[in-house]
């Protein structure tokens, strides 16, 4: 049942129109720094591009998607029409607002701080307000996703909350909190700085806040994917659950751990002890928890559908699945980027190994394969799922469809698999340009050349998703019936009340953060002498 | 499927799912004990102490004024190396230090957060105005290593590139004989 179709679909065009320019930016950017680019000398319009890049990537587009995917589940799982549809558009509309109002300083060269801020580089006030506007529209949705839950509950008391929904929302819940870290340094830190109130900033404060914020993000982001791949695949391929009770316990694995884990970005960073970031380091392996069982889960989902196809033997099932099918597609590409993804990131959060590779290219390529890869692609495959439902017409071209997703799996492993290469051999990440003519870098030339061929697969196919897309709305129309859910071998008939609620876990989450960050925040907070002074970006 | 059969497979599955988490609770639980014991078996530990310096200051007094950075050999024949990062070199540009010699490098920045990376070496680490940061290493060859800034400090971030000299014993000893510090800048 969904009611509220521009609703969502204003969502996803926004988030895609906005995504089509940051991977435009994307592709240039590998362009210039490469050796076959090396026309443009100006460093300055590469750092404007990157702060856009990583602005819209982090925060724009798949706070969108998450958003308006959330209200899909919420009107389909719960059978209910959306209430508070009037909030939703004035979040919707607090998000193009923000967006637009961060942009413009970011295309004057006011604010190329990149997305991670890095105080006491200090850019135009519009900037951070615009990021702020992005984030208080999308409080919105959590706050609506909550009460929309609490309205179905009303009506069905004692009933099991859909998994969908229910990961949904914690989802929704991850995000109002892991939010609150960027919203304190930019409250508390940044924005007095760039309003011209005060004139010095705590560096190293600033970024334990951010750190609070910038992993447990990704997990933000990864939940509608997760959610895609429970709810979505099975029921696309012809298959079953294997478990909703695992499922369930895999999102609220995240929504404990992914939060209190940050300090991990900073193991080498001198205004943390090494006491805290080992506790992070421990935490951040746990995370890696629920990604292992849903590998699990999922594997033995997709093994029911091949068997129900008539696949036999140990591995002879996997030839029966539908390889024809976009969503069996691209949860295979997303697996196997969540693989070398993920492998790479257990590398990062080991106490010891990180060194080797830290803000090196090897972090750029670790980001770009589990966000770029593993999590986009499935935002594609949801989009081509939802899509017949939202516009009352059929997508067709199926071809193009796999084709477009192809283009995006070689796109991604060309482009990131060199960047790991040359950030064991040390290179720097965030360069605007290398001097390849320095002999001791000119031999990382051909994999930086390797990855810009890789950025422009990635643009094409891009281009071809959002070409689909509009085709799709001017195809004949075609009833999709009703959006369906997959559903589980065995279906839950009683869940424990600890699976079917979220306030225990929300309240551990909490706990663990201020645990985890308590002592470290206060100790800096109560060091004195820790503030440095501003540097305004675009004054020298 | 009789409700026998559906009981038995729920049981199984079950049986398997349990089986899985506890293989991926023990991979991880072994990685954290692993981590620890060379944490501290082989004390490949991240900075323990935090000290915070004004960089607004650096240049008038204290460990970072110009006339103390470079590499100094110790009474007990370590070396300490003092550098400072600022938008967009280090000072100094280049750093000289003996090899099979524990050194100790202690930075920090004068302005923005900037970061210190030798290539082909694990010496990585954050230079963030207001803090000091220390990082032990010891080089086992001797040889020129690249070392840039890792971290965006603005416009000219990918220009900062400084350079590690890694010289003789016997030849960083001498020309230590005559104390002061020391740099290969000009050499």
């Amino acid at each position: 049942m969904l009611v509220n179709r521009k609703l969502i679909l204003a969502h996803f065009w926004f988030a895609f129109a906005v995504f089509g320019v940051a991977l435009t930016l994307g592709a240039w950017q590998m362009f210039i720094r490469s050796p076959i680019g090396t026309w443009l000398s100006n460093p300055e319009l590469y750092y404007r591009s990157l702060t856009a890049h990583g602005t819209v990537m982090g925060y724009v587009f798949p706070t969108l998607v998450a958003m308006g995917f959330g209200y899909a589940i919420s009107e389909s799982a719960l059978e209910q029409r959306l209430v508070g549809v009037r909030w939703a558009w004035t979040g919707f509309w607090l998000i193009v607002l923000g967006s637009v109002m961060a942009m413009i300083p970011i295309a004057l060269g006011r604010a190329s701080v990149l997305y991670t801020f890095y105080p006491p580089l200090i850019g135009n006030l519009f900037y951070y307000l615009g990021v702020v506007l992005v984030v208080v529209g999308s409080w919105i949705w959590v706050a609506l996703m909550s009460i929309n839950l609490r309205v179905w509950r009303k009506a069905h008391p004692g009933a099991t909350v859909p998994l969908a929904m229910y990961a949904n929302v914690a989802g929704s819940y991850l995000w109002a909190w892991t939010a609150v870290g960027a919203a304190l340094e930019l409250l508390l830190q940044i924005i007095p700085v760039a309003a011209g109130l005060k004139n010095t900033i705590d560096a190293g404060l600033a970024r334990i806040f951010f750190s609070w914020t910038l992993h447990a993000i990704v997990y933000f982001w990864l939940v509608p994917t997760y959610i895609a791949y429970y709810t979505i695949v099975p029921r696309a391929i012809g298959g079953r659950v294997y478990s909703d009770t695992m499922a369930r316990i895999a999102f609220i694995l995240f929504l404990v751990v992914a939060m209190p884990i940050g300090i991990h970005h900073t193991f080498a960073d001198p205004q943390v002890g090494a006491g805290f970031k080992f506790i992070h380091s421990a935490f951040t392996a746990l995370v890696a928890l629920p990604t292992l069982l849903t590998v699990f889960t999922i594997c033995a989902s997709v093994e029911i559908a091949a068997r129900l196809r008539g696949g036999r033997g140990m591995f002879g099932w996997i030839r029966a699945l539908p390889w024809d099918n976009p969503m069996m597609l691209a949860l295979a590409f997303s697996f196997v980027m969540l693989g070398f993804g993920g492998a790479g990131g257990l590398i990062n959060m080991s106490y010891q190994l990180d060194a080797s590779i830290h803000n090196t290219q090897w972090i750029t390529g670790h980001f770009h394969l589990i966000f770029g890869g593993a999590i986009v692609i499935m935002y594609f495959a949801i989009a081509y799922d939802l899509w017949p439902h939202l516009t009352g017409r059929e997508l067709i071209d199926l071809r193009l469809i796999r084709t477009q997703l192809w283009f995006w799996f070689v796109g991604m492993i060309v482009t990131t698999f060199p960047w790991h290469w040359v950030g064991i051999l040390g290179m720097p990440r965030r360069m605007a340009y290398f001097d390849f003519g320095d002999p001791a870098i000119a031999p990382q030339a051909l994999s930086v050349t390797f990855s810009a061929i890789g950025g422009f697969i990635l643009l094409t196919s891009g281009i071809m998703f959002i070409v689909i897309l509009a085709r799709g709305m001017r195809a004949p129309q075609a009833d999709a019936g009703a959006y369906r859910f997959a559903v589980a071998v065995h279906q839950p008939t009683t869940v424990p009340v600890a699976l079917n609620t979220h306030a225990l876990w929300v309240a551990l989450m909490i706990a663990l953060t201020i645990t985890n960050y308590g002592y470290p925040i206060l100790n800096l907070a109560t060091t004195a002498g820790t503030s440095v002074p501003a540097v305004y970006v675009g004054a020298q | 499927m009789s409700a026998e059969d559906t009981h038995r497979s729920v049981e199984v599955a079950a049986r398997v799912e349990r089986r899985w988490a506890a293989i991926a609770v023990i991979i991880i639980v072994g990685m954290a004990l692993l981590a620890a014991f060379a944490g501290i078996h082989q004390a490949t530990m991240p900075q323990p102490r935090v000290e915070t310096t004004d960089p607004s200051r650096i240049h008038l007094s204290g460990e970072f004024v110009e006339s103390n950075l470079g590499s100094v050999l110790e009474t007990n024949g370590n070396v300490t190396v003092r550098a400072i990062g600022q938008q967009y070199s280090f000072t100094p540009a280049c750093i000289v230090v003996p090899v099979d010699t524990p050194i100790t490098l202690r930075a920090t920045s004068a302005d923005v957060v900037h970061g210190i990376l030798i290539q082909g070496t694990n010496v990585n680490t954050m230079l963030v105005p207001g803090y000091v940061s220390e990082q032990l290493m010891r080089f086992t060859r001797t040889g020129d290593y690249l070392m840039p800034c890792q971290e965006f400090c603005s416009f000219g971030h990918e220009g900062m590139w400084g350079k590690v000299k890694v010289i003789d014993k016997t030849d960083f000893a001498n020309r230590a004989k005559s104390g002061g510090r020391l740099s290969c800048v000009g050499q």
